[in-house]
């Protein structure tokens, strides 16, 4: 789950990681009173969606006057921001934060995360802030300091002395670095997340480190011991067909193609993705509806394909094994009847009482194709959209 | 011959009493295996399944010589049930729970370091020795004994390839759901050198996904260390960069960790790679 950037830094104030002075607006008229309250003559208004490069498409701008603010907080606030990450239909905006400027004197970059090949919490420092860091790694990664916490003994001051001297920074900003990496270490594991990311942690121009950007992710598995940061959650900048599916315990990542695809176990689904793809088809979806696959959640599965209007065709793919075929085929016979569906649907079954799955589905009247193979089902559902295999 | 488990491994179950483990720990006995007892703290001297519940895990080794355990507790506790069963002395320990926040399998597998116990999983179907010993939530009927050793970080994909094995009649040695997660305990690289050395298994089929560096790390040490023959299938070409595909490992992230380079990898490595996984089960009977 993805905090905002005015959530993050909340948790970066009660870990005392220094931040802007900033307060969050849902309107024009909270914005205008949060820059009277922050003082002073110029406003950092920073647009609130879950997605980087704000600044490049006009989602964090400079204001000069509280006229500027209110049309600035204005724009944002009514329009869809659309960055590299967010694709054409964008995120939208319904908070935003208004910050006190800070000097920068130098920009850098800091992360966390765990690391799956090292099973440590990995540390990336890098002097090159404001960049991604996967742009630093392809065109400078001589300016990039990596560290690994040891589980047992936990971050050390050498590592962060380490990436202070790394970076350049005089003896007070080494100082400051380590108590911030203690903290993000201690956050890390305190709320369960995955990533945190500071880019830019800036130095002012008083010398000081301070955490102008702040992007956290919290562990979705942890969540049953955070009810704090559950209330963070903003629906908004989700995917409806996605938190839709969620709500079901089905898994639904929606795609460009037109094959609808209902498939059992996540790898299975992709696998059956790949092979539409290899046949010469595209897939609408990845969805899994689980090892269960009960007329109600096949019904649930099928509406939420349907609901998208691109698909041309249904590919059902189950492996039947503990949960027999003929039981399957009565879950897909039942929800393809309540859903009413005028598309070519596919089906193919495998495992146990496979055939005779295949039997009652042929035997119910509904325009069903069958196949008990796999390429011979990719094969059927790419000719139902009309494109040679 | 076989790896990890065969006819004589003694199992029990933690979660026993709860409605995955009942139902499961009822499979399991009516494939064969032996399964001697179960943990469900604050139940033990109850009787489930005319089996012994015992309150602990080293009760359970104590009473009953037990060296497997397969465990189906919640996310929220599962962590702990592994690291009981490791302080028992659990030799294989199958854990079947999805969804344990990743920081928790950091410190477990960190614990586990110095460990001689083996933890497949967690997010996985478990181990099964076709005929001998299931250890899981995978359909035994599809499997028979045989040839071909399976690894692979999916659960119904692992199905796939076990039922072409079973089709095309060249059956399985042993197959291990290593699972889903990004954090996990036996890897790619732990099940290639046990089937290397086992003389049961003539063949190798290894299914991967995307997210990671598994599937790659795996590729050099076929190359460096593994004679016997292997066929790899990765799902995920046509997987988005940036979104989770269903298990938590399943991520693109960065631009690494995708199918083409796991692809390349292995192909590299001279492994035979199948495109479609349709043809996983010919393309490793071809080979035997």
């Amino acid at each position: 789950m993805n905090l905002h950037e005015f959530q993050a830094k909340r948790l970066f104030t009660g870990y005392q990681i220094p931040v802007p002075y900033g307060i969050v607006a849902k309107t024009a008229q909270q914005a205008c009173q949060a820059a009277e309250e922050i003082g002073g003559e110029r406003w950092i208004i920073k647009a609130q969606a879950h997605t980087g490069g704000r600044g490049k498409v006009g989602g964090v701008i400079l204001a000069q006057s509280l006229d500027e603010v209110d049309a600035a907080a204005e724009r944002m606030l009514n329009a869809r921001l659309v960055t590299r990450q967010t694709g054409a239909a964008g995120l939208p905006v319904n908070h935003i934060l208004v910050e006190q400027p800070s000097e920068i004197v130098r920009e850098l970059y800091l992360s966390l995360l765990v690391d799956r090949s090292s099973r440590k919490i990995l540390i990336m420092a890098s002097s090159a802030g404001g960049m991604s860091i996967e742009e630093t790694a392809a065109a400078t990664p001589e300016k990039i300091t990596t560290t690994q916490v040891d589980p047992a003994a936990g971050l050390q001051p050498y590592q962060c002395r380490l990436i202070g001297f790394a970076l350049e920074l005089d003896n007070n900003q080494r100082k400051q670095l380590q108590k911030i990496l203690f903290s993000l270490v201690d956050l890390m594991q305190s709320e369960d997340a995955g990533l945190i990311e500071i880019n830019p942690l800036i130095i002012t121009n008083a010398g000081d480190l301070m955490a102008l950007d702040a992007k956290i992710n919290i562990d979705g598995n942890a969540l049953y011991r955070h009810k704090d940061l559950v209330a963070m959650r903003d629906i908004d900048q989700e995917d409806k067909r996605e938190a839709q599916a969620a709500e079901h315990d089905l898994n639904y990542i929606s795609l460009d193609g037109n094959i609808g695809c209902m498939v059992n176990g996540a790898g299975l689904a992709m696998a059956t993705m790949d092979l539409v793809k290899l046949h010469g088809g595209t897939p609408a979806n990845f969805l899994d509806v689980g090892g269960g696959a009960t007329a109600e959640r096949v019904a649930e599965a099928f509406k939420l394909i349907l609901s998208d209007d691109k698909v041309q065709a249904v590919l059902v793919n189950i492996f039947g094994g503990i949960v027999r075929c003929n039981l399957i085929a009565e879950g897909i016979i039942d929800a393809v009847k309540e859903v009413g569906i005028k598309i070519p649907v596919v089906v193919r079954l495998e495992g146990t009482n496979a055939e005779q799955g295949l039997q009652m589905l042929d035997a119910s009247g509904l325009r069903l194709t069958t196949a008990s193979a796999l390429t011979e089902a990719a094969e059927k559902v790419v000719a139902a959209t009309g494109v040679a295999a | 011959m076989s790896i990890l488990i065969d006819k004589n491994t003694q199992v029990i179950c933690q979660g026993f009493t709860g409605q995955q483990g009942t139902f499961h720990s009822e499979q399991a006995i009516a494939y064969g295996t032996q399964l001697v007892g179960g943990v469900t703290p604050g139940k033990g001297g109850q009787s489930h399944l005319d089996r012994p519940v015992f309150n602990t895990v080293h009760e359970a080794v104590a009473a009953t010589g037990a060296n497997a355990s397969m465990i189906y507790v919640p996310a929220a506790f599962a962590a702990d049930a592994i690291l009981e069963a490791a302080d028992a002395g659990i030799e294989v320990i199958a854990c079947i729970t999805e969804g344990i926040p990743i920081l928790d399998m950091l410190k477990t597998h960190a614990a586990l370091r110095h460990s001689t116990s083996r933890l497949i999983g967690p997010n996985c179907p478990g181990v099964i020795t076709p005929g001998a010993c299931k250890i899981g939530i995978m359909p035994g009927n599809i499997h028979a004994a045989g040839q071909v050793g399976i690894v692979s970080r999916s659960g119904t994909l692992t199905y796939e390839a076990v039922h072409q094995t079973t089709q095309a009649g060249v059956g399985q040695s042993t197959c291990v759901g290593i699972g889903g997660d990004p954090i996990h305990g036996m890897s790619f690289i732990d099940c290639l050198e046990l089937f290397e050395q086992d003389p049961q298994t003539q063949g190798i089929v290894l299914v991967g996904e995307i997210g990671g560096d598994a599937e790659e790390q795996a590729a050099e040490y076929i190359h460096a260390h593994v004679n016997k023959p292997v066929v790899a299938y990765i799902a995920g070409v046509t997987a988005p960069p940036g979104k989770r595909m269903g298990h938590a490992g399943a991520i693109i992230s960065g631009g690494k960790g995708t199918a083409e380079d796991k692809f390349a990898a292995l192909q590299k490595a001279g492994v035979n790679t199948v495109r479609s996984p349709a043809h996983i089960g010919a393309a490793i009977a071809e080979m035997l």
